[in-house]
């Protein structure tokens, strides 16, 4: 380690870590959610101090550059979890909409 | 003597929601009622004045919500057939008899009314030419239904319609929508013709886009 852009996305990652383990207590999620998250942050970590394996991936998919497999992965992570909230919205909405309707009905 | 419901989804409609319902009273539909979709207006206490039953949704969640709370009241009452009709005045209530004389006639369960059977309503022409069209087309993909009009407010629905015909889209996808339920369902329909005075634009394009969108994203929710 030993650029200053590590340090920081380490203390980035450390403050992400502490923040699921609070939720975690807190109940807002699960052990699942939490095992998963925090393997995520770690994972993170280990890209940071390590950024020749993330060559290494690339070199085995057949990718130029470690830091691209990283910006394709994480597209590819940020459009399943924006289609996920979207849907998820969208249910929210009609629960809404049936609490308001048996509301109006009474 | 059959109960004949009129379902009026009203937003913001302080100025038109009274002289609609008169305008039903005086053609002789005595059940009228006005879902009051969140309204920030008076709408309620308008509507109410003109003597139609009013319920309110406490906030807004758009006109196919409204519809379908005004669907499932009609359940519980027991009507026979309900009439979806618009709150800001764009329809005409003569049109009403001959719409439910096509449907005892022809013995369907739906009828949907269309401003392409003759030549009463001035459509403006990117509605005529190019938002309409591309609102068949859109219907066509989604249900495999052509009708001469795509989104029409003014349907009549009979009980058996109104058993099927469950609204989930909250907004303005519900005339897509109920093609789908139509075709799943093997209801039977007619189109009759309708007035429909301009008196505000309706939806554009970005709405167009919006229904599209709700589509899609319905195809990924149950």
């Amino acid at each position: 380690m030993n650029q200053p852009i590590q340090a920081l996305l380490i203390l980035i990652f450390l403050i992400a870590i502490s923040k699921v383990f609070m939720r975690y207590r807190s109940e807002d999620l699960s052990l699942k959610e939490t095992v998963v998250w925090i393997l995520f942050w770690v994972l993170a970590g280990v890209v940071v101090i390590q950024p020749n394996l993330t060559a290494r991936v690339a070199e085995m998919l057949g990718v130029g550059r470690g830091a691209d497999v990283v910006v394709y992965i994480s597209l590819v992570v940020l459009f399943f979890i924006v289609f996920r909230l979207v849907i998820k919205i969208e249910k929210l909405n009609r629960e809404i909409t049936k609490v308001i309707r048996e509301k109006a009905l009474k | 003597m059959l109960m004949v419901l009129v379902v009026i989804p009203a937003y913001n409609e302080k100025l038109r929601v009274g002289r609609v319902i008169r305008g039903l009273f005086e053609h002789g539909y005595k059940d009228v009622l006005v879902v009051d979709d969140g309204s920030k207006d008076d709408t309620a206490l308008e509507a109410e004045k003109a003597g139609a039953k009013v319920i309110k949704h406490e906030i807004n969640r758009g006109q196919g919500a409204a519809l379908e709370t005004g669907d499932a009241y009609a359940r519980n009452v027991g009507a026979e057939i309900v009439i979806h009709f618009d709150a800001d005045g764009q329809f005409n209530p003569l049109d009403i008899e001959p719409a439910l004389k096509l449907m005892r006639d022809k013995n369907v369960d739906l009828v949907f009314g269309s401003r392409f059977l003759d030549s009463r309503s001035k459509i403006p022409w990117q509605k005529k030419y190019l938002i309409l069209p591309a609102a068949r087309w859109i219907n066509f993909v989604f249900t495999g239904i052509t009708l001469s009009d795509a989104h029409n407010g003014f349907r009549i629905l009979s009980k058996k319609a109104l058993s099927k015909v469950v609204f989930l889209h909250d907004r303005m996808a519900h005339n897509t929508e109920i093609l789908k339920i139509v075709k799943k369902n093997n209801l039977t329909y007619a189109e009759s013709p309708v007035e429909v005075t301009y008196l505000n634009y309706g939806q554009g394009l970005s709405g167009g886009f919006r229904i599209i969108l709700d589509l899609i994203i319905a195809s990924f929710t149950k």
